[in-house]
């Protein structure tokens, strides 16, 4: 029952006549038709949030609520730490840790107009949020690239429509010329999500300047980062303004063609996508003659297959032209010589994500969110040691204290905080005295950090520097590519320097040597993975050179998490004689002693160390208070 | 079970359908390893010939990719994820439990052929961290105390091949 859009005014006209699909959503009316709209996307589906839809249309059906009550998918609300989240719409109610057993309660509720208590948010143990925005982790958001999010269905074309979907791309399509459009998107200040932070819209003036019959644009989907997952997220909640935002792209460079490059690992955004490409082009908003202008603009899906370094730009074309995905050197740019050896634009989906609001709304409207040199908002993803894990969206300028403790809740289990890792494998650490600087693309790299693609792993007491700087550095030897000698085979001796660190053979020399080895590769890199990826150690280096110390020169890890370097012994006077140790010990390493521990009747136990494996299993069983076993 | 040549047949199928274009090689791959849970130097043989390019190419293209693997998976596909926030959670610790319960290492097959164990980076389900996958299914918010009886489950149920 698809209708091709063919001018602006039959997108208009469906506009006007389905906005109220979520018109009723947003405005409070006590009888419009409830909606109760669930989390779809990866990490609510995983608790089964997609058979609660099942479970609440079963029951609206067998109670013949169909008129009244309707259970629907959405996209990520972010707040994915107490997920499924549910959200009833318009009374605006949000539920938490929703499950299938609590489908009636919910049913009951609606239809008594009553609320769920037990499944709100609870600030504390008294005060419980009933509304979204009283929970104080939406209190200092702002949605932009994910606005759609949470609030249409994404696979449904009618609900994109309803929120403004292709108007953008009317407008450019109708009202301005292509040099119009880049101005505007020049003037918004927007900077590329996905990395170094390149202002985009001289990115497109720079493919629109090359001369040639054929141009790409092409979405950077291969969201690599380990810990970074606002990418996926978006193609899942919201596809067609990625989708809309690529066809605008194209208008103004004078491309015809769009790819979508995407991890295998993503099988839903993969989904979602294949559906928003179809209905569109359906619809006439995609394909050929969109809504009946003599533009025309394709968009095809290719697979990534496990490869961190095609997020690199010109690695990315290669991979999508079906060949190994290794950089090539700069210049010449994409935008002279990109896929197919024709000029390419590549931005990344989250960048895409702020290209239809900049377009509909005014660049002075964007332009006023954010500090002087990063403008609008930027999503986080926000993980690690820290309570409330999830997607958070702020304005350019939010403090990292502002992210961790107004949003994140503070460090989890009342442990102390250490440090963020921003940037991912290319990023660094920061600490305690860069919390209350305002977060945009020059203030972190300024730390010796950087923005990356929005990873914010949030690490505590327990979490050992070089142990992580080591984890990254893992990451990127089996990821390095191998075609240039600095990262392939210089990551690989600073890798090899940090492991005899954390086994306690490290010297001070080597520390040296890591920084040496860290400028060569820096300077020598072929590609920003190389260049970047000492980033971790040289970061590490700087904030905890004394945790390094320790290792080479004491041969201790502080944060007690190297084992090769932690001891486990029991405090007699603290022993209890009860033998839980010994009982759970895996290698019978724990025997009873003949002299006395706290209770003067009951004979200590001791650790021979030379038998001990480290696995600390004696230390989570051991029952006395305080603890026995110290490590 | 499905012969050979069905499999092969399908693949062929798929080739067609993309133009037998060079440039669709990675889709290709993705198709072949879905039909035959790996990528074999037969399979590797037959796509260079009929899109014509060298095995080599094709072998390159192969080896380059994590996602592509030329050895056989088990019935049942452990995926351990080792991302930054599964790993500052304690992921390592579900690994070598689930090494320790099958007596195999990462990137081994049991020798019944029930299991493998593989490690990915990030399924983007950060919340749930730490995070395994078994056969797509994911396990999160899990302790290495987990690992045995989740494996078990599997263990118990009837063979899935046909």
């Amino acid at each position: 029952m698809s209708e091709k859009l063919t001018s602006r005014q039959d997108l208009l006209d469906m506009y006007e006549r389905v906005r109220v699909l979520v018109d009723n959503k947003i405005n409070y009316d006590p009888d419009t038709k409830r909606v109760i709209s669930v989390c779809s996307c990866t990490g609510c589906a995983s608790q089964e949030s997609l058979e609660l839809v099942d479970k609440l249309n079963e029951i609206i059906a067998q109670r013949g609520l169909q008129d009244r009550i309707h259970a629907d998918i959405t996209g990520c609300f972010g707040f994915c730490a107490r997920g499924p989240i549910v959200k009833i719409y318009p009374d605006n109610i949000f539920y938490v840790q929703v499950h299938e057993e609590h489908a009636e309660s919910i049913i009951d509720s609606i239809v008594n107009n009553t609320v769920v208590d037990e499944l709100l948010y609870k600030i504390t143990p008294r005060e419980h949020a009933k509304h979204q925005n009283d929970i104080p982790f939406y209190g200092k958001q702002h949605r932009i690239a994910l606005h759609k999010a949470g609030l249409i269905n994404p696979e449904n074309f009618a609900e994109c429509i309803a929120t403004r979907g292709y108007q953008a791309l009317a407008k450019v399509l109708f009202d301005m010329n292509p040099i119009q459009v880049i101005d505007e998107v020049t003037k918004s200040g927007l900077r590329g999500r996905g990395g170094a932070g390149f202002p985009t819209g001289k990115k497109w003036s720079f493919a629109r300047a090359s001369n040639s019959d054929k141009k790409y644009i092409i979405c950077n989907a291969d969201e690599g980062d380990p810990g970074a997952f606002m990418d996926r997220s978006i193609l899942e909640g919201d596809p067609h303004s990625v989708l809309e935002a690529m066809a605008i792209a194209g208008y103004a460079i004078g491309a015809d063609e769009g790819e979508i490059y995407i991890r295998a690992e993503y099988p839903l955004a993969i989904k979602r996508l294949r559906i928003a490409i179809k209905d569109a082009e359906e619809h006439g908003c995609l394909g050929d003659n969109i809504l009946g202008t003599d533009f025309s603009f394709h968009i095809h899906i290719k697979y990534g297959a496990g490869a961190f370094v095609c997020g690199e730009e010109t690695a990315l074309i290669h991979s999508i032209e079906g060949h190994r995905g290794e950089p090539t050197l700069k210049p010449p740019f994409p935008a002279v010589k990109g896929l197919n050896g024709k000029p390419t634009n590549v931005n990344n989906v989250e960048t895409w994500a702020n290209v239809p609001t900049i377009i509909l709304d005014g660049a002075e409207k964007f332009a006023a969110i954010g500090t002087e040199r990063s403008k609008g908002t930027k999503v986080f993803a926000l993980a690690g040691k820290v309570n409330n894990v999830g997607l958070v969206e702020v304005p350019m300028g939010t403090t990292l204290r502002e992210i961790i403790y107004d949003i994140g809740g503070g460090i989890k289990n009342g442990k102390k905080f250490k440090a963020v890792q921003t940037g991912g494998p290319s990023g660094g650490c920061l600490t305690e005295k860069d919390l209350d600087t305002p977060i945009d693309y020059d203030n972190l790299v300024e730390r010796g950090s950087m923005m990356g693609s929005g990873g914010m792993i949030v690490l505590d007491e327990d979490d050992c520097a070089v142990n992580i700087a080591k984890f990254y550095l893992e990451f990127t030897v089996e990821e390095s590519c191998g075609k240039c000698t600095p990262c392939r085979i210089g990551n690989k001796r600073m890798l090899e320097i940090l492991e005899r660190i954390t086994e306690g053979e490290g010297t001070m020399e080597d520390l040296d040597r890591l920084e040496r080895l860290a400028v060569t590769i820096r300077d020598g890199a072929l590609c920003a993975l190389g260049q970047t990826a000492p980033n971790p150690v040289l970061s590490t280096l700087k904030n905890f050179r004394d945790e390094y110390i320790a290792h080479v020169v004491d041969k201790k890890c502080p944060a007690g998490s190297c084992k090769k370097l932690v001891s486990f012994s029991i405090d007699p006077s603290l022993c209890l004689g009860c033998g839980m140790c010994a009982r759970n010990c895996p290698v019978e390493a724990i025997h009873k002693t003949d002299r006395p521990g706290k209770n003067p009747r009951l004979m200590a136990y001791e650790i021979d160390a030379g038998t001990c494996v480290k696995c600390g299993t004696c230390l989570t069983v051991c029952p006395a208070k305080p603890q026995a076993i110290k490590k | 079970m499905r012969t050979n040549e069905e499999m092969f047949a399908e693949l062929d199928a798929f080739i067609e359908s993309v133009g037998s274009d060079p440039s669709e090689m990675i889709a290709i791959l993705h198709t072949a390893q879905g039909i035959f849970g790996y990528l074999p130097m037969k399979v590797q043989k037959h796509i260079a010939d009929r899109i014509g390019v060298n095995v080599s190419q094709v072998y390159g293209v192969v080896t380059f990719y994590s996602f592509f693997t030329m050895k056989p998976k088990g019935e049942n596909v452990i995926s351990i994820c080792l991302g930054t926030a599964c790993f500052v959670k304690g992921s390592d610790k579900l690994l070598a439990a689930c090494e320790k319960h099958l007596g195999i290492r990462n990137g081994e097959t049991t020798a019944d052929g029930r299991f493998s164990i593989t490690t990915l980076r990030c399924v983007g389900a950060c919340a749930l961290a730490p995070v395994m996958q078994i056969n797509g299914k994911t396990y999160g918010n899990i302790t290495e105390d987990d690992v045995p009886g989740i494996l078990d489950s599997y263990m118990n149920r009837e063979s899935a091949a046909v």
